[in-house]
């Protein structure tokens, strides 16, 4: 990760929110907070109305800079903020609904974006007027993102850009306004550089969105064909051929929520399995219990891991734990769910709901084991597979050697496909 | 404490799991200590395989030098007044060289025995300071196996006022000068001199084990039989719970070792750790690694404060940090080829080692039956 400018995790801890810390103690945030509540009851506010309020007082985001939903204040204080806004009964921006935008888009348009692209997206994009999807994967460019073959070609005349691919994978796709998409601009040069970042419009005639129906038998995710898409220069994110630096910013701040949840003592997949066992005795055999025993004990590790580590992030000293963590809730999840189907027995057999239906959100909880025994396949397959990831901590952590490749220096178009 | 039968025990105030800038200075000397005269692994295997004592220069710096046998003591009586954190960061040290010194045995259970009884007692105080100088070296006669939640041992009978009887596969009673025993009538301290030490070969050749036997041994009650087993299950519960940062510091010394290994051994022209089969077995290593450092940090926190879930933490991490460091240590050999079998390469140290404190105060099965019973979920027809 060489030349990656400052984003908003690098950015709490640098000298602009040290200078910012000393006008954003938790004591004038709290302040600041009770102003804008008593300013903007909530039992007496729309609630588009409040969140925009929110967003322009700073309150948003507390670390992101004034102007753009912040104060410039240390990250961690955001606790404080959203601590007495709760308290007070106040709506929420449904941060699960339009986690892709905020989690994804939102840090890559802040270290990316012009003033003006900034300016133009952040604001909708938090109040959750407008949901974003991500236009990365294609049929034949999964964990080798690189290789995408989704053509950007330039018009001449008018400047704007004209996109001709198909994406996959695309969650939130059928309700996204906007969309980040990778695109490649430049099939001479070799396939990390002839990339370009954009931010789509979903509205335009070119986007054809098709539900994919799943493993699960609902269709949770997306194809996306784009045909003869006119995206204008302005809504390129950062300079042509840059596209895969600024992905990787998104792929990073991807796999950091994902690490990043907070569960209590036997919080989680082992929830349901856990008073599963409490309440039906008779299920219980003692090759159950041994295996039942292991991934208890298992999840509290991961739950000590995950909490070490935000204790490290909050200390100023991040671990590379965060790089394992979705490596490991993603076994935890697939073997507690599959243990869950079995001890069930008979029930085991029977499946809730095969209906297609279109969820905005996974929820594992509402859902039969079933369903979360083969959702959970998905957890160590989406946001980077388990095995890139092992790659990753290898090379990253570790400091193993690469394997040698020799797609680095061909041009995309001489590649293997 | 009484675990409620339907929900798991509630964690108290969150743990600290991080190293503090004093733990870190505790480390940079202790591992400078070992590195300058415990690395030298073939001599330190010579005078095991020859019969011969732990290197009692090397302990009293470490005890008595560095302060590290007292840290579990009160200064008012003769000790460091520190904690379980900072025994734990000692014993990850000494883990990590697979030192042969009386440390977890000592310093760690039976001081932590002998704080278990009445302190106010003369022969209780006197013991506990000079083990907490590194003067003496004592060590519980109890087998290496017994771990905490189990019946209290029988193997020892009060005769009329002299103790009668044999326990095996007591560590470190080769070098110790007291024993602490759990009889039937009591916790008793009983001098070397007064037994039969006969020392067993053990799997593990950096913890000596022997036969202890008792015929009209006499020894002075520290603790009578209304108090011996709680007694007894504070030691134990305190060394499985400091155990588990013996198994990190072992298991992270063993994939350190390995990674430095397959980034300079070659074969087929390249690194065989630039191999996707070999990263991911040691990429899988580090966050089994990463899990089992949470929970031995998790483990010494709650001894240090007494948590009310302080069971329960000393059981995942038993039960995780067995496997952890068994798991490192079996790596090390096979990703070592064939210098991994061999006598001179220290592998084979660990493995051992590894190995055998996966028995020692209970082995992980023994813990996850305890996290049964303290998380409430009982096998059938409980």
């Amino acid at each position: 990760m060489s030349a990656r400018p400052t984003g908003p995790a690098a950015g709490s801890h640098g000298p602009d929110a040290t200078a910012a810390a000393a006008s954003a103690s938790p004591a004038e945030l709290r302040r600041r907070t009770e102003e804008f509540l008593a300013a903007h009851p909530p039992a007496d506010t729309g609630r588009t109305d409040f969140l925009r309020a929110r967003f322009d007082a700073g309150l948003a985001w507390v670390h992101y800079p004034e102007g753009l939903g912040g104060l410039g204040a240390p990250r961690a204080l955001q606790a404080v903020v959203d601590t007495a806004l709760e308290a007070a009964g106040a709506p929420d921006n449904d941060p699960r609904r339009i986690g892709i935008g905020l989690g994804m888009a939102a840090p890559t348009l802040l270290a990316y974006g012009t003033e003006e692209q900034k300016r133009r997206f952040l604001r909708p994009l938090w109040v959750g007027e407008e949901v974003w999807c991500q236009l990365f994967s294609e049929p034949g460019a999964g964990s080798d993102l690189a290789a995408l073959g989704t053509r950007a070609v330039r018009e001449e005349a008018t400047g704007d850009w004209i996109v001709d691919g198909q994406k996959v994978w695309t969650s939130s796709a059928h309700v996204a306004r906007w969309a980040i998409l990778v695109a490649r601009t430049d099939p001479a040069l070799p396939k990390h550089q002839g990339i370009t970042y954009f931010l789509c419009d979903m509205t335009d005639p070119g986007v054809e969105v098709r539900p994919l129906r799943q493993i699960t038998g609902e269709a949770e995710f997306n194809e996306v064909f784009l045909t003869g898409v006119r995206i204008p220069d302005a809504h390129r994110l950062g300079a042509v051929g840059q596209g895969w630096e600024v992905a990787r910013t998104t792929l990073m701040n991807e796999r950091v929520s994902i690490g990043g949840m907070r569960l209590p003592r036997e919080g989680g997949m082992i929830a349901p399995v856990a008073a599963l066992w409490r309440e039906r005795p008779e299920l219980r055999t003692h090759a159950l219990h041994e295996r039942l025993l292991e991934l208890w004990v298992d999840a509290e590790v991961a739950r000590l891991t995950a909490e070490r580590l935000r204790q490290q992030l909050a200390a100023g000293r991040p671990g590379p734990e965060g790089s394992g963590m979705k490596l490991s809730f993603a076994r935890l999840n697939q073997e507690i769910s599959g243990l869950e189907v079995e001890l069930r027995g008979e029930e085991g057999l029977l499946y809730d709901d095969w209906t297609m239906r279109r969820p905005d959100l996974v929820d594992f909880t509402g859902r039969g084991a079933g369903y979360r025994y083969l959702r959970s396949k998905g957890n160590s397959i989406e946001g980077g597979t388990s095995e890139i990831l092992l790659n990753i901590v290898a090379e990253r952590v570790l400091g193993l050697p690469a394997e040698p490749r020799d797609d680095k220096d061909l041009p995309w178009k001489d590649l293997a496909r | 404490m009484t675990p409620d039968p339907t929900t798991p025990a509630a964690p108290a105030a969150a743990p600290d799991l991080l190293y503090t800038a004093a733990e870190d200075e505790l480390r940079a000397a202790v591992r400078a200590l070992l590195d300058d005269r415990a690395s030298d692994h073939a001599a330190a295997l010579a005078r095991a395989e020859a019969g011969g004592p732990h290197d009692p220069a090397l302990w009293r710096t470490l005890a008595a030098g560095i302060g590290a046998a007292g840290l579990l003591v009160p200064e008012k009586l003769g000790g460091q007044g520190a904690s379980h954190r900072e025994a734990a960061v000692v014993l990850e040290e000494l883990g990590r060289s697979v030192t042969r010194l009386p440390y977890l045995t000592s310093s760690v259970l039976a001081t932590e025995a002998l704080l278990g009884c009445d302190t106010d007692r003369p022969a209780v105080a006197a013991l506990l300071g000079s083990l907490a100088a590194g003067t003496a070296v004592a060590v519980l006669a109890v087998p290496l196996t017994l771990g905490p939640g189990s019946p209290p041992p029988a193997a020892v009978r009060d005769t009329g006022g002299a103790l009668d009887g044999s326990v095996t596969a007591v560590a470190d009673a080769a070098g110790a000068d007291v024993l602490l025993v759990p009889a039937d009538t009591g916790l008793y301290a009983v001098p070397a001199a007064a037994v039969t030490i006969t020392p067993q070969t053990p799997l593990d050749l950096t913890r000596p084990l022997a036969r202890v036997t008792f015929r009209e041994a006499y020894g002075e009650l520290l603790a009578g039989p209304a108090t011996a087993p709680a007694v007894l299950e504070r030691a134990l519960r305190t060394g499985a719970g400091l155990l588990a940062s013996e198994q990190l510091g072992l298991a992270e010394w063993c994939l350190a070792e390995t990674v430095r290994h397959v980034r300079g051994r070659h074969q087929f022209n390249r690194p065989i750790g630039s191999f996707q089969a070999l990263k991911h077995r040691l990429a899988q290593l580090w966050l089994e690694i990463a899990g089992a450092r949470a929970a031995a940090r998790n483990a010494a926190d709650a001894l240090a404060t007494g948590a009310p879930d302080t069971d329960l933490a000393v059981a995942v991490a038993q039960a995780a940090c067995s496997r952890a460091a068994v798991h490192a240590a079996e790596e090390c050999v096979q990703l070592h080829g064939g210098i991994g079998m061999t006598w001179e390469h220290p592998a084979h140290l660990y493995l051992k080692r590894a190995k055998a404190d996966a028995l020692a105060l209970g082995t992980a099965g023994h813990h996850r039956t305890r996290v049964a019973a303290l998380a409430g979920l009982p096998g059938p027809q409980a």
